[in-house]
């Protein structure tokens, strides 16, 4: 026999085996040598806390009275799994993606990140597993209990609820150990999933092992068994069709719904190539926990007496049997499915109410939001263990309220309609875009209220809460919202009624509402996000930068993260961004990369809220609009407001590209230019220095040679002179010091002075007139002479052909004297053309003197006089094309 | 002759990896349609009703059968597939199943 001491005793070491393992595994995954929790075999068996207290114990009660319905809680599941293409795949995809942190979490993140939302999903999962909770906590005290019957010397336990109280006191105290020891970026538990990966073989195996002991050890083998149960009570098929489908959707639902599900599911998963294993793992390991749960119920109608409670039939047959060993190991597999159940399911409800409910209103109450000084990681843990401590206090003021009978037996199923009522949001999230956040809202109002009026404040039994009075005659006498004859609708099972008419309703509610209302910008984003997952993993909703200041973000960060990881992050971000120290600009990318990582650690919406105190709540920009609307209009519009800016930022360029080159070129002309410059300054000055030089040293010069010296020396100093004219010349006209003597005239005297000044009659070059040279025009006749013999002076210099000729054509053109000057020679080269009218430049580098400064003096004098001077490419040779206002137009100024 | 039967077109491994996909699709629909099989047997009381132990091989079976055929495809289908598809032209753009 075993004794409580012994039993305590094994369920102690089996629990300090636990934490071993639970800290074993985050020692290892510190030192990054975690490879073997990575494994999908660890993730498949995480994925077994879906079999409970109420699996290992309750689905033998369950078999035991009403046959092979139990089945329908592992079909779903099995057929999720096997399905995992459709849901669970996406699901993990986007948990992974967008950092999600629970159940509570995705619904509020998938409908824009709302606080609303994320609240009530957060109450319906703690209403719908507190209970789930007391079950886990019955069931232990119910196994002690039966160990404390057989062992005769044991002392009567003095009330029941110690033991109750006792387990879940250690559960917190592991829970809030390993559930809450860092604030993980991805919120994974390493500690935790390898325990209860451990916890999943020791059930399974406890629950084979008592299963082979019936099947061979009292059934006398597979056909003897399968005789013994077709003749015993539960022979014959008798399953009721609308209960089978019903279960089996309603545990399908649950199993993607339930918050500790969610948890092993999406939050702890390390990579979504576990799922292919898994698929075909955890179906595998339903089946297995469900084969020997028949033969089991049989044997035990037949062997125990009548009256035990088909519930413990896993304990008590092998007690009844003397294998009090066996006894034990099916007691420690089914202390693993509680424990497993209650450690996780209170990690993610801590999760959600630390996240959802505690950090917003802590949040809120702060005067500086966000800005505050201090650690927030402490209030954040701090948040997190005290929901812990609540969710398991809950758990327990449940499991003494409702007296630990058999009404909390029933629980189970109410429990998962309850989580079931999730359902059209999440997937209607996964896969509509048009879902929206009011209708997801309406939809869990509708289907959870139908939910408590219809399963749960009727399943604390009748007169507990709801008087039987308005079982039968409805509310207010109200006989179409009987609680299990909605509508007038009678002859229902009653949890078959129930998740029909809460489901449905639901589900039409959330359509319509969807179909009805607009969602926000926000939402539209997410929605794109979560429903095109697969074509865009990456993130886009966008923050629009510049509002928010670095530093107030690095300082909001540390709080979370920590110093060490916020500066890290900071400083990768910035180098990203090819800066300098710890500040990197608050680009819209670097903002949704620090919301993601807060997020991992605060939950979407809390993430967001943070952030957004920060950007000044500037969260949806024009261009996150544009990118979530496919409209092919505001694509169109998008891409071509971008052609255009690509249009305009190339026109710049090509614009700076020239400037840039005739800058240089500038540049060039101008070293050039003062090379020459002091040449020209310095070869009549060498001269001048030398003749002087021979005059004043040498007596023996004759009249005639003094004279020849000094007129070398005297030409020498003209043309200095002129050259320094010259730069006079520009630089008056330049600033704009010079008046000009505007008096009218004819052109033709104007050009006959110029040609007669210029010396042409002397040269080889012809010159020849024509067109409108009567023209009156008002103007300074010095000044245009001067420009029509710079003109005929440069022909006369630099026209190579044989017998140079320049042609100078007048006519008037809209109120314009147009005057070309066009000589026969080979003109201009192209790449020169732009640059004649500049200071100092010279076109190549003939032997014809000049500083360069003539045409420069030419363009200064046209624009006083209100003209222009170009150069006329294309026209055989050299060509200059003068403007000048006639003489109304001057007039009419 | 047959050094005329070679594959007709080239996409062949993406086309194979969709169809298997397809099939992980309709994995959980085959599954439900067998589990609610027995819902069309004669229940209890009426004549030819099967007694349990035919009902839990048949689950069983359907159990293991889903489980193995569950294994073989995710053997099969390729982990890096869902990368090949979307830089492969739309040449199956209007199949559904692709709608995800």
């Amino acid at each position: 026999m075993v004794s409580l001491n012994l039993l305590i005793a094994v369920c102690l070491g089996y629990v300090a085996v636990l934490f071993l393992v639970a800290f074993g595994a985050e020692r290892a995954a510190l030192r990054g040598r975690a490879a073997w929790l990575r494994s999908p075999l660890v993730y498949t068996l995480s994925l077994s806390i879906y079999c409970t207290a109420w699996t290992f114990y309750g689905a033998v009660g369950y078999a035991a009275r009403s046959g092979m319905e139990y089945l329908t809680i592992y079909i779903g599941p099995s057929l999720v799994m096997v399905g995992w293409f459709w849901a669970v795949r996406k699901l993990v995809r986007i948990g992974r993606s967008q950092n999600i942190t629970s159940v509570a979490d995705l619904i509020s993140s998938r409908y824009g990140k709302s606080t609303l939302l994320a609240v009530l999903v957060t109450l319906l999962a703690v209403v719908g597993t507190t209970p789930y909770i007391a079950l886990q906590l019955q069931s232990v005290t119910l196994s002690v209990a039966s160990f404390s019957q057989a062992d005769a010397t044991a002392r009567p336990l003095p009330d029941q609820n110690s033991t109750a109280f006792w387990v879940a006191a250690g559960l917190a105290f592991f829970t809030v150990l390993f559930g809450t020891r860092n604030l993980d970026a991805n919120e994974r538990h390493h500690g935790v999933v390898m325990a209860i990966a451990v916890e999943a073989v020791v059930k399974l195996f406890a629950l084979l092992a008592v299963g082979v002991f019936v099947v061979w050890g009292i059934g006398g083998g597979i056909g003897e068994t399968l005789a013994r149960i077709d003749a015993s009570p539960l022979g014959e098929w008798h399953v009721v069709p609308d209960r089978w489908l019903a279960l089996s959707a309603l545990s399908a639902a649950a199993f993607l719904c339930l918050p500790r599900m969610f948890q092993v599911m999406v939050v702890e998963n390390e990579e979504e190539g576990h799922l292919r294993t898994a698929a075909w793992a955890f179906p595998l390991y339903l089946m297995l926990m469900s084969l020997f749960v028949v033969p089991i119920a049989v044997m035990g109608l037949d062997v125990l007496p009548a009256g035990a409670n088909p519930d413990l039939f896993v304990l008590s047959l092998p007690l009844a049997e003397g294998r009090s060993n066996l006894a034990l190991f099916s007691f420690i597999g089914g202390f693993s499915s509680a424990t497993s159940m209650v450690i996780v399911a209170s990690i993610a409800l801590s999760t959600m109410v630390s996240n959802h409910i505690v950090m917003p209103i802590w949040l809120s109450r702060q005067a500086g939001g966000a800005m505050v000084s201090g650690d927030v990681r402490y209030v954040v843990i701090l948040a997190r263990r005290l929901s812990i401590i609540g969710v398991l206090a809950l758990g327990y003021l449940y499991y003494r309220i409702s007296g630990g009978g058999a009404a909390l037996a029933a629980i189970g199923l109410i429990s998962f309609s309850g989580v079931a009522q999730f359902l059209p949001a999440l997937l209607g999230g996964l896969f509509w875009r048009g879902a929206n956040r009011i209708g997801a809202l309406a939809g869990l109002i509708v289907g959870g209220l139908i939910w408590l009026w219809c399963l749960f404040l009727p399943s604390f039994g009748p007169d507990m809460i709801l008087s039987s009075g308005t079982m039968t005659e409805g509310p207010f006498g109200l006989g179409w919202l009987r609680p299990y004859a909605l509508f007038g609708i009678v002859g229902l099972d009653s949890l078959v009624h129930g998740v029909f008419w809460s489901l449905l309703l639901n589900t039409v509610v959330f359509v319509m509402a969807s179909l009805a209302t607009f969602p926000t910008p926000m939402e539209r984003l997410q929605g794109a996000q979560f429903v095109n997952i697969f074509d865009h993993s990456a993130a886009t909703r966008g923050w629009s930068g510049g509002m928010a200041q670095s530093e107030d973000l690095m300082i909001m960060a540390q709080r979370i993260l920590g110093a060490t990881e916020a500066q890290a992050l900071f400083r990768q971000a910035a180098r990203a961004q090819g800066l300098q120290g710890y500040l990197p600009e608050p680009t819209s990318d670097f903002l949704q990369m620090l919301e993601r990582e807060l997020s991992g650690s605060v939950g979407a919406a809390t993430a967001h809220a943070m952030i957004g105190q920060i950007t000044g709540g500037a969260n949806v920009s024009v261009e996150d609009l544009l990118a979530v609307a496919d409209e092919t209009a505001q694509i169109m519009e998008h891409s071509s407001q971008l052609e255009a800016k690509s249009d305009e930022l190339a026109r710049t360029a090509r614009q700076l590209r020239a400037a840039n080159e005739k800058l240089t070129a500038l540049s060039v002309q101008k070293d050039a230019f003062l090379s020459q410059i002091s040449h020209e300054l310095r070869t009549p000055m060498t001269s001048i220095r030398a003749f002087s030089e021979i005059l004043r040293d040498t007596d023996t010069l004759d009249a005639a040679e003094k004279t020849k010296y000094a007129d070398i020396i005297h030409g020498e100093a003209v043309r200095l002179t002129r050259l320094l004219d010259d730069l006079l010349d520009l630089s008056v006209l330049e600033n704009g010091q010079v008046r000009m003597n505007i008096a009218p005239g004819r052109l033709r005297p104007i050009l006959d002075h110029a040609i007669a000044a210029s010396g042409v009659d002397r040269g080889r070059l012809t010159i020849q007139t024509g067109g409108a040279l009567e023209t009156e025009i008002a103007t300074d006749r010095d000044r245009l002479a001067q420009v029509f013999i710079n003109l005929i002076a440069n022909a006369q210099k630099y026209c190579d052909a044989r017998t140079p000729v320049l042609t100078i054509a007048a006519r008037e053109m809209e109120g314009l004297l147009i005057v070309d000057f066009t000589d026969n020679g080979t003109g201009v080269a192209a790449d020169a053309q732009d640059m004649i009218f500049e200071k100092f430049s010279r076109i190549g580098h003939q032997q014809a003197g000049g500083a360069g400064l003539g045409l420069a003096i030419c363009r200064e004098i046209m624009v006083r006089l209100g003209g222009s001077i170009t150069y006329l490419p294309g026209q055989q040779g050299a060509a200059f094309r003068l403007t000048l206002p006639l003489r109304d137009a001057m007039a009419a100024q | 002759m047959s050094e005329r039967r070679g594959p007709l077109f080239l996409g062949r491994v993406s086309y194979r990896q969709r169809r298997l996909a397809d099939a992980a699709r309709l994995m959980p629909v085959l599954g439900a349609i067998l589990m609610a099989l027995p819902l069309l047997w004669p229940r209890a009381g009426e004549a030819g009703t099967p007694p349990t132990s035919v009902a839990m091989i048949y689950i069983f079976g359907v159990w293991t059968l889903l489980t193995v055929l569950a294994a073989l495809l995710s053997h099969w289908l390729d982990p890096t597939f869902d990368a090949a598809t979307r830089e492969e032209p739309p040449a199956e753009a209007g199949d559904p199943a692709r709608g995800d």
